[in-house]
């Protein structure tokens, strides 16, 4: 027990700080970024009404004492009330969480299932037609940047063939584009580095003594490779999480998804601070806790990392 | 790994891993693609330097009779536009053409400063180690666990979207790329017998960094920042399409794919071009950056 916390308190410390550094940024970045009172009230409201809101949202009061306030109430969840919403910020950013997870989910979900498979049978098969050809498409789905990705999609398989909708939520019809143009990052990188990771393994010379025995090539990249294999992918796969939450930005503003990343920007338009940094402390804890437990993971998967 | 191949395994086996080094038809496919990445990268330059001769047109001159053109040798007006004209009757060649001046000129800018930074806190962390290196290391996991982009959009709201803002932001977000790996070179340098020689002749430490640590760890550094200036521009025009970088009517790709967002319907050829250029761009870029890892420094692989 003691070793698994001398394991895990490092860690988890290690990740608190990161929390509490982003949270930080977030407030003075936030508090830098001017009034937001004028915006709240018509442009001819008197100087008494402006004062009034201002001290209704505590803005009145020195910067230490907002920090501190902040940071005491962001720990219970409390993010305060939304300027624009005219509600506790948390319940705005929980109604639209769902939208993010459904939409972030599918296309890692998408990812996992379209990529790993690729990334193997591109091992198996290098240098062959097949390989080249899915290499190819990764390097571009790597490359490609995604706002333009999901405009081209839009494009092409909405307007041109007409298949999908081109905005909006509802259907799983919607869900599909925004899948795609999301997932594409992590379905290209993940492909790339499976498709690597099993070359490495596929050069063990277990791997020879298992072809040397006689075992169907199945066999060998099912029961010998694939757990081999797994590590690389494991990691590159948390990573990837982060990058689908700064991707959500961009992809749900293209396709007007109700989701927390077209909320945090328009929330930014609208200086809606509580809002602002509800969604991003969540997608940082989000990010930290998946790394976590991916930490966790790599301890089952790979008995040498265990502590002992 | 490599040791423990024994020599009669078929020569096929190790290419796979780097088909750039090795005999084969994938591998002189492979060449030859990363021979046409980088003389992309080079015409693009050039196209940058000489965008005012190459322009066929003036990119910010409207023509209101020839709104929403299609791509076209002879237009009404008597001209090529090859890539048609955007809402208001702008060529969309010629400003896809002056689009790569903004790009390289920030992309550039914005490796410049996260290089130095990144750079420079990197041989700190690596050379110092303890406490420097664990304050610096955590504030790169802070910004790696930061979905940046709004954090990006934060900063430029509060200082307004300007050329030095975007290059000095878009800078910050690539910092952690050369920190993390001049620091893990710099940590085995530093522990190798020459940095103690030079220590113990009474070197200062702002000379072995300078002259001996520095010239080290040079080839890596080129990867990077090879690598970061494919993102830059991606992350340029990824502000500027949400509105956030280059503002209107200065040509960037990235607006220009914004503004063509809602003719989609009736004229693809605004938004598609200038995409693509910059897809193929990104691309580019990244495969040269990926070929000098492979030339330079195969150890960066994993990152």
């Amino acid at each position: 027990m003691r070793g698994v916390l001398g394991f895990l308190a490092p860690k988890l410390l290690r990740a608190l700080v990161a929390v509490w550094l982003v949270t930080t940024v977030v407030f003075v970045v936030m508090r830098l970024s001017g009034d937001p009172v004028p915006l709240l009230l018509p442009p001819d409201a008197p100087t008494s009404e402006m004062e009034r809101v201002r001290r209704d949202l505590g803005l009145d009061r020195p910067l230490p004492v907002q920090y501190l306030t902040f940071v005491g109430n962001a720990l219970r969840g409390d993010f305060g009330r939304s300027i624009h919403f005219r509600e506790p910020a948390w319940s705005v950013v929980v109604r639209y969480l769902p939208a993010t997870l459904e939409l972030g989910l599918t296309s890692f979900g998408l990812a996992l299932v379209v990529a790993v498979p690729i990334g193997m049978l591109s091992a198996i098969k290098r240098n062959s037609p097949i390989d080249q050809a899915a290499m190819g498409v990764a390097l571009v789905g790597q490359s490609a940047p995604t706002f333009f990705l999901g405009i081209f999609f839009i494009l092409t398989l909405s307007l041109w063939a007409g298949w999908f909708p081109t905005s909006g939520r509802g259907s799983w019809e919607h869900l599909v584009l925004p899948a795609i143009t999301l997932g594409a990052f992590s379905m290209a990188s993940i492909a790339r580095l499976t498709r690597s990771a099993v070359l490495d393994v596929l050069r063990q010379d277990f791997v020879r003594t298992a072809r040397a025995k006689g075992l169907p090539e199945l066999t060998v990249v099912m029961k010998h490779t694939f757990k081999n294999a797994a590590l690389p992918v494991v990691t590159i796969t948390g990573l990837q999480f982060g990058t689908l939450l700064g991707g959500a930005v961009v992809t749900e503003t293209v396709f007007a998804w109700p989701g927390i990343g077209r909320l945090a920007i328009q929330s930014i338009y609208n200086r809606d601070y509580p809002i602002v940094q509800c969604t991003v402390f969540l997608s940082a804890i989000l990010f930290i806790v998946l790394n976590f437990a991916i930490d966790l993971l790599y301890g089952v998967l790979d008995p040498r990392v265990r502590p002992r | 790994m490599a040791s423990s191949i024994p020599a009669s395994v078929p020569a096929d086996t190790l290419a796979a891993e780097a088909p750039a080094a090795r005999g084969g038809a994938g591998a002189r496919r492979t060449r030859r693609l990363v021979l046409a990445g980088a003389l992309f990268v080079l015409a693009l330059v050039l196209m940058a330097v000489a965008a005012p001769w190459l322009a066929p047109q003036d990119p910010l001159r409207q023509t209101l009779r020839g709104r929403l053109g299609k791509p076209t040798l002879t237009a009404a007006d008597g001209k090529a536009h090859l890539f048609g004209t955007d809402h208001l009757g702008r060529d969309v060649l010629s400003r896809t053409i002056w689009g790569s001046r903004v790009s390289l000129t920030i992309g550039f800018a914005a490796v410049l400063v996260g290089g130095v930074i990144g750079s420079i806190l990197g041989i700190l962390a690596g050379y110092r180690g303890g406490f420097t290196d664990s304050v610096i290391m955590t504030v790169a996991d802070a910004q790696l666990a930061f979905p940046f982009i709004l954090l990006a959009i934060g900063i430029i709201a509060v200082l307004g979207p300007s050329f030095p803002t975007l290059i000095v932001v878009i800078g910050l977000s690539g910092w952690v790329g050369y920190a993390r790996v001049l620091r893990s070179q710099v940590m085995v340098l530093r522990s190798r017998e020459f940095v103690d020689a030079i220590h113990a002749l009474g070197g200062s430490v702002g000379r072995v960094i300078l002259r001996h640590i520095l010239p080290n760890v040079l080839s890596s550094l080129v990867v990077v920042a090879t690598l970061e200036l494919a993102r830059a521009i991606v992350l340029e025009a990824t502000l500027s399409f949400l509105g956030l970088g280059i503002q209107p009517p200065t040509p960037s790709w990235g607006v220009m794919v914004q503004e063509g967002r809602e003719y989609l319907d009736s004229a693809w050829w605004i938004s598609t071009f200038p995409g693509l250029v910059l897809m193929v761009t990104s691309l580019a870029v990244s495969r040269t950056g990926d070929w000098l890892r492979d030339m330079l420094d195969p150890t960066l692989r994993g990152e």
